[in-house]
């Protein structure tokens, strides 16, 4: 039995503790926002916070999540959209869309830390996630127009 | 956001299957703790409620592509209403649903707009004559009184009733034949950048892809496959996996062993502690080496003749200088982000299948094959798509979960590990292209030899399509636009012994390759600039379109004016009614190339959503160069050689080049957008490491060799 919280919300989890967060998430607390891609932290599909940084649930044992605070695609905003979200509406970057939470998660945890990230910056951060339909350009651009609009909010 | 729990949707396709006549039933459908509201299909994609709610079906797979928006876009047109207020449902498998261009109820082969362009239109034109029709009678007044907009039908005399007060009576008028679609002028939403209507589901991880169906009392199941392709189980020692936790079941199906349990984590983990004893089968001795070696034996095959133009041989006897190259690809993965997985629930009365598919009538074929069930019996629902790219049109996974449910009598979800994804695909064919030419004493070609060796990617689920040797999805992008007064194009279908399947642009990639690379390669042995010579020999009538998007690609990348330690190279090619104009920009340092730009000039005809259009090239651009500098399938023993991202290495973010798209404004018929552009980024790259090194890449990826100066 584990215990944790996800999206502040408290949970026991009754799984084996070499389950990983992933498959914890999505057949235990039937959470399906957060995606299965590799398996192996290759791919980033499966991106979500722990306490605050961004770790691939694909390859986080549940016994490593002991008494964290987990963050999720459904968690990001308190209510309506995060910033992020509404920055990817604006330029239609999804496509299949099946990357999507995990590269917004992995953007969400950059702007967290870095207000005005680089093209370098992005790079760096985003890197770890995979977009078979090479939304890259449109993310890229999606970042930068987040970045501004949630600064713009925090000067007004 | 998709209702597929929705009961009624059988019954809404037995009705919709007697489209073609006049009568259409009204039904309820029963919604738990709601008002039910009175739901009557127009036809098979017009469906209004009680509730003024208009819903369109969408009958091709989302995959990424676009058809979620694109073709209800074209309904809505005709039918009048606002496209942001319509619910959007999936269609199941249905004959109504047949995709022209293929044959089938299918997605693929860029042709979804250009299969559905007129038909959907007429059907929202049906749709909403009907309605008229109905306001016409109850106001007794004639037809050209009235006029619809926006769920509205009014009079002339400012009355007005909502679609769905009219459409019971609607639905029982009949069908109009006489349609006359609106012109083009009069478009209000195709042509026009509409936002993506699957896009705040897809941010918010709420869209419901095949690995996120969930369904009462479901069990979970993984697969192990033999590592052998076509290998089979011959006895399974489940003894350890049948005492861990949470496992219900372990099945021998035809192409593996199942472990089902109550989580993936369980299944997956119980599955690993299997001792299968496998019937290797034919493919055990199969190697890379032995693949290639066997494509260049193959060479003596006799070939088929796809093309022939004046006598080649005669004039390659003849020219001034004769030119020879060969290019050969390797098996690729499509690596869908989703790995493959689908959802049976096998019951003594009937049959749901829940999953992505391209291709819903043959999911709904072998369901009824592996039930015994009839058609009316099993019932296809689609979700979103994780990716598609052509392997969504085989149905193994389909196949495997079917047989798996059918086995334990539960509904089950088979998921896939990405290694069984990555070592069980349908891979892209290898290919080995082998071209001849010959100049004239000012350079100008005079004859050309294409001839094509490789597996046919068709044979296996379409067999009648191919004919006397040719299969036409192995020829695409084989006949040049160019005037060269001699040519013959040949294919010999040589089987490598591994299964192949429809890999995005299928052939066009590999054609395309051999034959603007040496088109490029004639262009340099004549000392002329690529562009203009290629331009020089587009007078034919059909070349307005070719020159167009040349002029346009070369004029915005600012072709000849590469900035310092950037070069540039082009490539040009018509597919899927679709001409592509594509120069990239690379630099080499170190010894690793950089692609930095890619500026793609499309004219595809009408577009009916140019941001879509403009995604899907850019979306091109990265699965093309993935296959260009990045990824490759080796075989060892019969096995893949790669398992996963790490060794079968794909486009990422920090590897992305600039796309820059330019769109040709027009009238034409559509063309498919979905696909071209994933062809056009081998030459085009190629073609610059040659600027930049004077040597040529006939082989994909390129490799660090390839990229040292001749």
């Amino acid at each position: 039995m584990a215990k944790l919280t996800v999206n502040g919300k408290a949970v026991n989890i009754n799984a084996s503790p070499d389950t990983p967060l992933l498959w914890a998430l999505r057949d235990d607390l039937k959470m399906n926002g957060t995606k299965f891609g590799c398996g192996l932290a290759l791919c980033g599909a499966c991106t979500v916070h722990i306490n605050g940084e961004p770790a691939r649930s694909c390859s986080t044992p549940l016994s490593a999540c002991e008494g964290k605070k987990i963050t999720t695609i459904e968690g990001i905003a308190a209510r309506g959209l995060h910033p992020v979200q509404k920055a990817w509406i604006e330029l239609d970057v999804p496509q299949c869309g099946y990357c999507q939470s995990g590269q917004i998660m992995s953007a969400v945890a950059l702007l967290d830390k870095n207000k005005n990230p680089s093209d370098a910056d992005i790079d760096e951060a985003m890197s770890g996630n995979i977009c078979r339909c090479g939304t890259y350009q449109r993310m890229r651009a999606a970042i930068h127009k987040a970045a501004a609009q949630m600064s713009g909010k925090k000067e007004a | 956001m998709r209702t597929l729990k929705n009961s009624s949707r059988r019954d809404f396709l037995k009705t919709s299957a007697a489209l073609s006549g006049a009568l259409m039933v009204g039904f309820s459908i029963p919604s738990a703790g709601k008002t039910a509201a009175t739901v009557t299909p127009i036809n098979g994609w017009v469906r209004v409620g009680s509730d003024n709610t208009v819903t369109i079906i969408c009958h091709r797979a989302e995959m990424g592509q676009g058809t979620y928006t694109s073709m209800p876009m074209l309904v809505a047109e005709e039918l009048e209403v606002d496209l942001r207020r319509v619910k959007i449902e999936m269609a199941g498998a249905d004959p109504i649903y047949i995709n022209a261009l293929l044959g089938g109820q299918l997605t693929g082969g860029s042709t979804s707009v250009r299969d559905a362009f007129d038909g959907l239109r007429k059907a929202g034109a049906q749709a909403r004559m009907m309605l008229i029709s109905a306001a016409a009678q109850e106001w007794k007044i004639p037809e050209s009184d009235c006029r619809a907009d926006n769920g509205v039908i009014f009079s002339k005399g400012g009355k007005k009733l909502f679609y769905g007060q009219l459409a019971p009576k609607a639905a029982q008028l009949p069908v109009p034949k006489d349609v006359v679609l609106k012109d083009a002028k009069a478009w209000k939403i195709i042509g026009r950048p509409v936002k993506r209507l699957d896009t705040p589901a897809k941010v918010t991880g709420k869209a419901e892809y095949g690995i996120d169906v969930q369904l009462p009392g479901m069990l979970i199941a993984s697969l192990a496959q033999c590592p052998v392709l076509g290998g089979k189980p011959l006895s399974v020692d489940d003894t350890k996996a049948k005492t861990m936790p949470g496992v219900i079941a372990v099945v021998k199906i035809d192409d593996g062993v199942a472990v089902v349990a109550k989580s993936f984590w369980q299944a997956k983990t119980a599955r690993d502690a299997l001792n299968i004893n496998w019937d290797f089968g034919k493919g055990a001795s199969l190697s890379s080496a032995g693949i290639s070696q066997g494509l260049k034996d193959a060479l003596a095959k006799p070939a088929a003749m796809l093309k022939k133009t004046g006598d080649v041989d005669k004039a390659l006897a003849g020219a001034a200088r004769k030119m020879t190259a060969s290019y050969e690809l390797p098996f690729l993965a499509h690596a869908t982000m989703e790995p493959m997985n689908f959802t049976a629930d096998v019951r003594k009365d009937g049959c749901d299948i829940y999953g992505p598919t391209q291709f819903p009538q043959l999911a709904e074929g072998v369901a009824m094959q592996i039930t015994g069930l009839p058609k009316e019996k099993v019932t296809v629902h689609t979700t979103f798509l994780g990716g598609g790219f052509g392997r969504r049109i085989d149905v193994d996974f389909i196949v495997q979960a079917v047989q798996i449910s059918k086995a334990v009598g539960k509904p089950v979800k088979l998921i896939w590990t990405r290694e069984d994804d990555m070592t069980h695909d349908f891979y892209r064919p290898v290919s080995l292209n082998t071209l001849e030419a010959g100049l004239d004493a000012s350079g100008k070609p005079v004859a050309m030899k294409f001839r094509l060796t490789s597996p046919s990617v068709t044979a296996r689920l379409f067999p009648p399509v191919v004919k006397d040797g040719i299969d036409p999805f192995m020829t695409e992008a084989s006949v040049l636009p160019y005037d060269i007064p001699n040519t013959a194009v040949e294919m010999a279908i040589h089987d490598a012994g591994v299964r192949v399947g429809y890999w995005r642009s299928v052939s066009h990639a590999l054609n395309c390759f051999a034959n603007e690379s040496f088109i490029d390669e004639l262009a340099a042995a004549a000392g002329k600039d690529p562009v203009a010579y290629r331009m020089a020999m587009l007078n034919g009538e059909g070349s307005a379109r070719f020159r167009s998007v040349m002029n346009i690609a070369a004029t915005k990348a600012g072709w000849g004016k590469a900035p310092a330690g950037r070069f540039q190279g082009v490539a040009l090619m018509e597919g899927y009614g679709t001409y592509v104009a594509q120069i990239a920009e690379i630099s080499i340092d170190k010894g690793e190339i950089r692609v930095h730009k890619v500026t793609c000039a499309v004219d595809c005809g009408t577009m009916v959503n140019p941001d879509i259009v403009k995604a899907q090239v850019e979306s091109s651009v990265a699965y093309g160069m993935s296959a260009v500098l990045l990824s490759r399938i080796t075989f060892k023993d019969g096995r893949v050689e790669q398992s996963n991202f790490h060794d079968y290495p794909v486009m990422r973010m920090n590897q992305m080049p600039v796309v820059d798209v330019f769109m040709v404004s027009s009238l034409e018929k559509p063309g498919g957008i979905g696909e071209p552009v994933v062809a056009t980024c081998g030459p085009s790259v190629a073609n610059a490491v040659f600027a930049a090194t004077g040597k040529r890449v006939r082989k994909l990826p390129i490799e660090a060799a390839d990229l040292k100066s001749a």
